[in-house]
Parts: structure tokens; sequence; C-alpha cells
């Protein structure tokens, strides 16, 4: 495989174009509703009227406002269509000649649209992720060509510096700064990493970039390996996603085949293979030294760092591992340049971001942002707002590791700064509204019992500090809990979040600490005076 | 190796390079707490009592996994640590069921121990009285998960002392506990070579010899009855 031969691809693919291209969200949200159905009639609707010459049913990834699937487009109309059903498919085709139909039509203008910038998603929605052709009829392969044939690894690092990247699985940490020690790092023998563990509750930005552009994530992993030193990589997915896992084992395939994985990629001395690992969905394997443990087929715990994976990583070998976000970011930063991907989002946060909106808002779905957008543009704009002319009461970021953002400060900024200093997280992108009928105290509630149940019972402040921290907050909710108890709780969650092994111990007291920041009134509400703890007949009377 | 100089609670020391906070501060006289380290097997930094501040690190480090450098300042005994201390014996204790009176090791038992030297009167936290079975199928040992306070120090001591693998940690979080082989009773174990030496690793009472429970506490009053009769009444057998 040389230049001419993806240039011969690209083109070939090109000139198959069909002069109209409908296309039918084929990611886990719309086929969850029945888009493989709708597909299949679609195809079978422009066959029966003949027009198969002209007009082409493409299986897309996700079509980003998931609420409304399955999602089908037309480009000849610029038309989106929302909640097809198999059955009104023919009534669809026939608006090809001339028919009308009754399909609610979605807005492309709305700011859920407008507002988005597609770097990591750009192809999401538009190309068949099952076809290594269509990924490279947009570009796909030209950044790993350009950078095997024009730059040398410590190039590949500087220029990924200069981009000023951000790690997207939660910490921020700069993608170039851990390249460079990977790459510093002796060893005959290193690894590269994707982390596609995505458990958060509320989030599918990966699931959703590695069902709809799989190959964006190969090619950034590949690039990685260059500037590393790294010849093989894993992607660590979670047994839940597994249409994510068989569209990748598609695209391994394929970029195999064309000689784009394996050994003298590009007729090169670069050499990289990538293997699948399957994890069983626990939680705490997304945290990097867990996640190692679990590939090596251990038992998923963290240990303590340092070292850290890029000094002694994998079976001890030098490793660096990313997020899916971060590698599908890669390609486009080598093919526009590290200065054109610095000059979009905020000082200290560079790009865009995916976020999956969900909760108590009218547009649910994926959006990617510029980063420095308003969480205000987001929710409101974007999203719509609350359903049933309900008040926006708090944006959560982060998931169980992040915090509640009320109301008031919704003019915030969204980059890593800006919202640590709220108490909360840029996470992986989970992004969840709550409207004034949530309790906050629920809310923390609900993200502790999830830290009950995920912590992993190696450290003893997660283990069974959690369990204590969920007690206390039942209490309250129970209106047993007096000002005692509290006090005990904001004891637990200082103590927790600075003995734990790791982040998700650490940062496990995160929801409560900051619903309690912004939210204090309803804990104070539910507790009883001091004397009503004093239990009377086993019970602790109620104030109502 | 070169040696480094570092200073622990405002005692200037030095020690090799490749040391561990813990092994320079016990060389030097100076005592961190410890329940998952193990003289003799790798450490795992699990039950945190051992975390000491270092000087310029936002983070509290574990002394048993943390090596010295040159120059690092340390604090081992700061009130903050003490009451961090403090909060994680309450918490094993509430966790799991901790009764040291009728315990087969009360009165050498390291998390009881521990409790006394940090002045835990008594524990806070509502005790949680989980419903942990107990394990005397095997011939010479059992296992009492009410007392285990997951130090994977049986389960290290196996795997890399014995070479056995019998022992393992199987679930997480709460119910995360200690299993042989695939999760049989010990008594059905293939892999256990009946060393012993999970019971003699084991901080707590969790692991015993059989025979050494207050349970199994007999008085055997029958043989001075014996011994009686066969010395006044001249009969031998009963
Ligand atoms: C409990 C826990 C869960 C995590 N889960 C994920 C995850 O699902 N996906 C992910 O990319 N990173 C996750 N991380 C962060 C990883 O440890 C690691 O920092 C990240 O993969 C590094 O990639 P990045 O530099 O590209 O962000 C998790 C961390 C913790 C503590
Ligand atoms: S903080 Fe929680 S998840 Fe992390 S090592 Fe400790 S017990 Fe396991
Ligand atoms: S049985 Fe004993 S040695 Fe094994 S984990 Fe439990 S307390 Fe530690
Ligand atoms: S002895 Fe260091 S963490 Fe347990």
């Amino acid at each position: 495989m040389v230049n001419e031969d993806l240039n011969v691809i690209a083109e070939k693919e090109q000139a198959a174009r069909k002069k109209i291209v409908i296309r039918c969200c084929m990611a886990a949200g719309c086929m969850s509703s029945k888009s493989e159905a709708v597909k299949k009639n679609l195809e079978q609707a422009v066959n029966e009227a003949e027009l198969s010459d002209g007009v082409e049913v493409r299986g897309v990834g996700c079509m980003k406002l998931c609420c409304e699937g399955p999602l089908v487009s037309v480009d000849s109309q610029n038309a989106l269509y929302e909640k097809v059903t198999p059955e009104n498919a023919l009534e669809l085709v026939q608006t090809l000649k001339g028919g009308n139909t009754g399909i609610k039509r979605g807005d492309w203008n709305h700011p859920f649209f407008k507002k988005q910038m597609s770097i990591v998603l750009a192809n999401s929605g538009e190309i068949d992720p099952e076809r290594i052709e269509a990924y490279i009829a947009v570009e796909g392969y030209q950044a790993l060509l350009t950078v095997l044939r024009e730059m040398t690894p410590k190039q590949v690092v500087e220029e990924m510096v200069k981009s000023g990247l951000r790690g997207r699985g939660g910490a921020g940490f700069p993608t170039g700064i851990k390249w460079g020690t990977v790459a510093k790092t002796e060893s005959a023998q290193k690894y590269v990493i994707c982390n596609a563990d995505e458990g958060d509750p509320g989030a599918f930005m990966d699931r959703s970039v590695l069902e709809s552009d799989p190959h964006s994530v190969l090619e950034g992993m590949a690039i990685a390996a260059y500037a590393v030193g790294a010849n093989q990589g894993f992607i660590y997915v979670r047994a839940e996603y597994p249409l994510a896992i068989k569209r990748l084992q598609t695209a391994i395939k394929q970029a195999k085949q064309l000689g784009l994985l394996g050994s003298s990629i590009f007729e090169s001395p670069f050499n990289f293979n990538i293997d699948i690992r399957i994890g069983a969905g626990a939680f705490v394997c997304g945290e990097e030294t867990a996640l190692m443990a679990s590939v090596e087929g251990k038992r998923g715990t963290p240990r303590p760092r340092p070292p850290f994976p890029a000094e002694s990583g994998l079976w001890g070998c030098p490793t660096l591992i990313n997020n899916v976000e971060t590698f599908a970011n890669v390609p486009p930063i080598y093919r526009k340049g590290a200065e054109w991907f610095a000059s979009i989002g905020t000082e200290k946060s560079k790009g865009t971001k995916v976020f999956a909106l969900a909760g108590k808002i009218n547009n649910t779905g994926l959006i990617e942002v510029p980063m420095g957008t308003t969480l205000r543009q987001i929710v409101e704009e974007m999203g719509g707002g609350a359903p049933d002319g309900r008040e926006i009461k708090a944006v959560q970021t982060g998931g169980p590791s992040g915090g509640c953002i009320p109301a008031q400060h919704l003019d915030t900024p969204v980059d890593y700064d800006s919202l640590m200093k709220l108490g909360s997280i840029m996470g992986s992108g989970g992004m969840i509204v709550m409207d004034d009928s949530t309790r906050m105290v629920d809310v923390a509630r609900y993200f502790m019992e999830f830290c009950v149940d995920e912590s992993c019972g190696k450290c003893v402040p997660c283990r069974a500090g959690t369990q204590q921290m969920l007690h206390l907050l039942e209490k309250i909710l129970n209106r047993k809990a007096t000002g005692h108890d509290l006090a005990k709780l904001e004891e637990l969650c200082d103590m927790v979040r600075h003995t734990s092994l790791c982040g998700l111990g650490q940062t496990a007291p995160n929801p409560t600490l900051s619903t309690l920041r912004f939210f204090r009134k309803e804990y104070e509400e539910l507790l009883q005076p001091e004397e009503f703890g004093r239990y009377e007949n086993g019970e602790a009377r109620a104030l109502k | 190796m070169a040696a480094k100089t570092l200073t622990i609670d405002g005692t200037q020391v030095s020690a090799e390079e490749g040391a561990t906070v813990l092994q320079v501060a016990r060389d030097h006289g100076i005592e961190i707490p410890t329940l998952c380290h193990l003289e003799g097997v790798y450490d795992v930094g699990a039950c945190r009592l051992c975390l000491v501040e270092v000087a310029g690190i936002a983070k509290l480090l574990p002394a048993c996994t943390t090596k010295i450098s040159e120059g690092m300042e340390l604090k081992t005994n700061s009130e903050r640590l003490q009451k961090y201390r403090r909060m994680t014996l309450e918490l094993l204790f509430a966790e799991r069921s901790h009764v040291c009176a009728v315990c087969v090791s009360n009165g050498h038992c390291e998390l009881q121990t521990l409790a006394y030297s940090h002045g835990m009167e008594h524990v806070r936290y509502d005790y949680c009285f989980p419903k942990w079975k107990v394990d005397v199928t095997h011939r010479l040992f059992g296992m009492d998960h009410n007392r285990c306070i997951l130090c994977a120090r049986c389960v290290r001591v196996c795997w890399h002392i014995e070479g056995a693998g019998t022992k393992n940690v199987s679930g997480r979080g709460a119910s995360a506990n200690i299993i042989n082989d695939l999760n049989q009773p010990w008594g059905q174990s293939d892999s256990c070579t009946e060393c012993g030496k999970c019971v003699m690793s084991c901080p707590t009472g969790a692991l015993f010899h059989k025979g050494s429970t207050v349970a199994e506490m007999v008085h055997d009053r029958d043989k001075l009855e014996f011994i009686v009769n066969a010395r006044e009444k001249k009969q031998w057998i009963v």
C-alpha cells in the first residue's frame, strides 16, 4: 500500500457515489428502535420504485439526535426524518418521486446541530462505518501516511505537544507530554492501549465513536504507536458494547488486508498490530492500572502509582494509554496541523469535546462542541431546556467522579479548569440535566450507591468508607439523621477522598461534596434536632 | 547503590536507593502502622494505614510502596494522619464482625493491637453485621470470613511463597471475599498443600488452626476422673 493505492481507492469510492444518498442511522441507539428493519425496508422500497441506479441507502453511524431515532436523512432534500418506522419507509422513498409524507421532519438549522463543531464526529452519521473504503474516501489513513513518510517520531510528539490536546478520559492530562514520556523510556517492547471501557452511567460518547468511525481510532493508535515506538496495541472494550466490538473487528480485519495495520505499514519499517480485549463491564477496569491487570488476565484491581504506565505498564513494559476520543482526535490533528487544532477552544483546553446529553432535557443525544461553550448554550439552546415547562436545576458532569453545577452557574464555559473550580470535572463526557423536581440528596445517594457497587474492594477507605457514606445518606433521606451524622458524612468525604488508592475512591465523595456545597439546605431540611438522635423504642421520631 | 538522604519527622537519615519509606523508617526506629504489609511478600498498598505526608506532593503516599528519593521530607505521624488512621480502623471494625472476646486471636491480633495503640475507644459508625460463613471443611484449618479484613496477605503468601495458588479474592466492594480455588469449600481444594502459611500470615483471627477456637476449648475433665479412679479404686479400665 502506497500513496497512489490510497488515492485509487478514494477515487473509486467517490466515482461510485450515487446521486442521492439516504442515510439511515445504524448505531446502537437507533438500532434498538428497529433502524435495521427501517434500512431493509428502505432498500426494498428503492428497488421496487426502480430508483436503485441513482439512490444509495447507506447505513451510517450516530446521527446525534438520539431521542428522535430512528433517524433517516435524504441529502437531495436536505431533510432529516425522525422516528421513522419500518412501516413508513415506503412512504419516505416515494417523496423522491414527488410523494408526500407525514413523517416528522427534523430541523438541521436547530442550534442542536448548528452549534456543533465536528472533529471527532466528522464522519459519524456520514460514512458507512463497516467499509474501510468509505473512510479512505474522506482522507482516512492520509495522516498516518504523512506521519510515516515525512516525520520522525520525535516530530510527531512535538506536533502533539503543540496541538495542546488533553486526554478525554477524564483527568485531562496533556497528551503530548504523555506520548513524550513513553517515547523517552528505553525498552525493546512497548504497548499502546485504547481505553474503551466507558463505565460512567449515562455516557455513550466512546461507544458512538467506535460504532460510527472505528478507523479513526485505529489510525490514531497507529500514529501514537509510531510516535512512542510501540508495535502492539490493545483496545479494551466492555462486553456490553457488542456492536462496537463487531465494528472494531471488521475494521481491524480490513485494515490488515490493505496493509494499514500489520508489518511494514505503507512499505515503511513500522509494524503495528491491534488486538481487542473484552472487559466484563466493571467500572473500575477503566482505571488504567486495573485495566492493564485485566488485559494481562489478572483480577482487575488498581495498584498504586508510581510507577506510571509510561514507565512500567503492561507486563512491566512502557505503555501508552489513551481514551477513545483522544485517539479519534489524532488523525485530524496531523491532517490539518497542530496550529489549526490549537486555534479551537480556550487557552488551556483545546479542540472540541463530545458530550452525551441526557436526563431532564428536550433534546437528548450526542453533541460535539468547541471547548469554552457555556453550559447554558448546551442545555438551553442545544438541548432545548427541560421538558414539561420545568426549570433546570443543575447539570451533572463527570458521572460518579464529578459534581452537580447549579443553574446559577450555567454561564460557566465548559473547559477543564472552569469545571474543576466548581467542584466538578470534565469527565469523559456524560452530561445529565436535572430539573426542579430533582432532590439533590437523592442524586448524591444514587452516585454513592454506584460507587459502593463498583468499588473493587481492595482498599479500606473506598470499600468500607463508601458503605458508611451511603448508609449516612440513606439515614438523612429517611429523616433519621441529626447534625452529628452530617458532620460524620463530611468527615468521611474528606478521609475517603484523601486516603483511597485509586481515582474511584478518591472521587467517590465528589457528588456528595458538590451537592453539599450548592444545596446544603436540602440536606439540613431533612435533619432532626440532636435530641431526636437518641432512639426511642428503637425509632427516631420523625419531625413531620 | 547510591545513598539517599531524607528527613523523616524532622530527623535526617540516609539509606540506600531503592528502599521503601517504610523500611527506612523502621530501620531508624520510627514506627508506621501497617496491616496489609508483610515482610517477605510484595506490597499492594491496600490498607492505607501507612500513608505518610511528603512535602511538595499533594497526595498522601503509602510508605510500604513508596521508594525513597533524595531530599524527601516526610511526616509520618501528623494529627491529620492519626485521625485518618483511627477512622480507617473504625471502618474496619464496623465493616465485619470483630468480637475480640470470643476470637482465637484475642491478645495477639494486629487489628486489635492497632486499635489500642491508636486510642480507638469506640466505633462511631453503625456496624454493618454482614452474614458471612465460617468454612471449617479443611482437615487442619478454618476460615471465619467475619473477621477478614481483606488485606490479601494470605493470597500473596499462598501464591508467592508456597506457590500453591489456592487462595484468591472473589467479588468486589463489600462482597469481596477470600476463596479457595474456584470458590470451593477449603476441604475440597485440590491445590491446597496444607502448608499452613496463610494461617501464619493472617493479621486477625480470620484464618486459624482447628482446635484453637473458643468453642473448641474443651477441658478434658474425664481424664482427671480416670486418674483419680485409678489411684483410689485401682480401677484401670473405664
Ligand atoms: C474509576 C475510574 C474509571 C475510569 N474509566 C475510564 C474509562 O471508562 N475510559 C477512559 O478513557 N478513562 C477512564 N479512566 C481514566 C483512565 O484511568 C486514564 O486516565 C485514561 O484512560 C487516560 O486516557 P487520556 O489521557 O486519553 O484521558 C478512569 C479512571 C478511574 C479512576
Ligand atoms: S479506591 Fe476503591 S476501586 Fe480504587 S483500589 Fe480502592 S477499593 Fe478499589
Ligand atoms: S483471611 Fe486473613 S490474611 Fe487473608 S485477607 Fe482475610 S484478614 Fe487478610
Ligand atoms: S501497609 Fe501500606 S497500605 Fe497497608
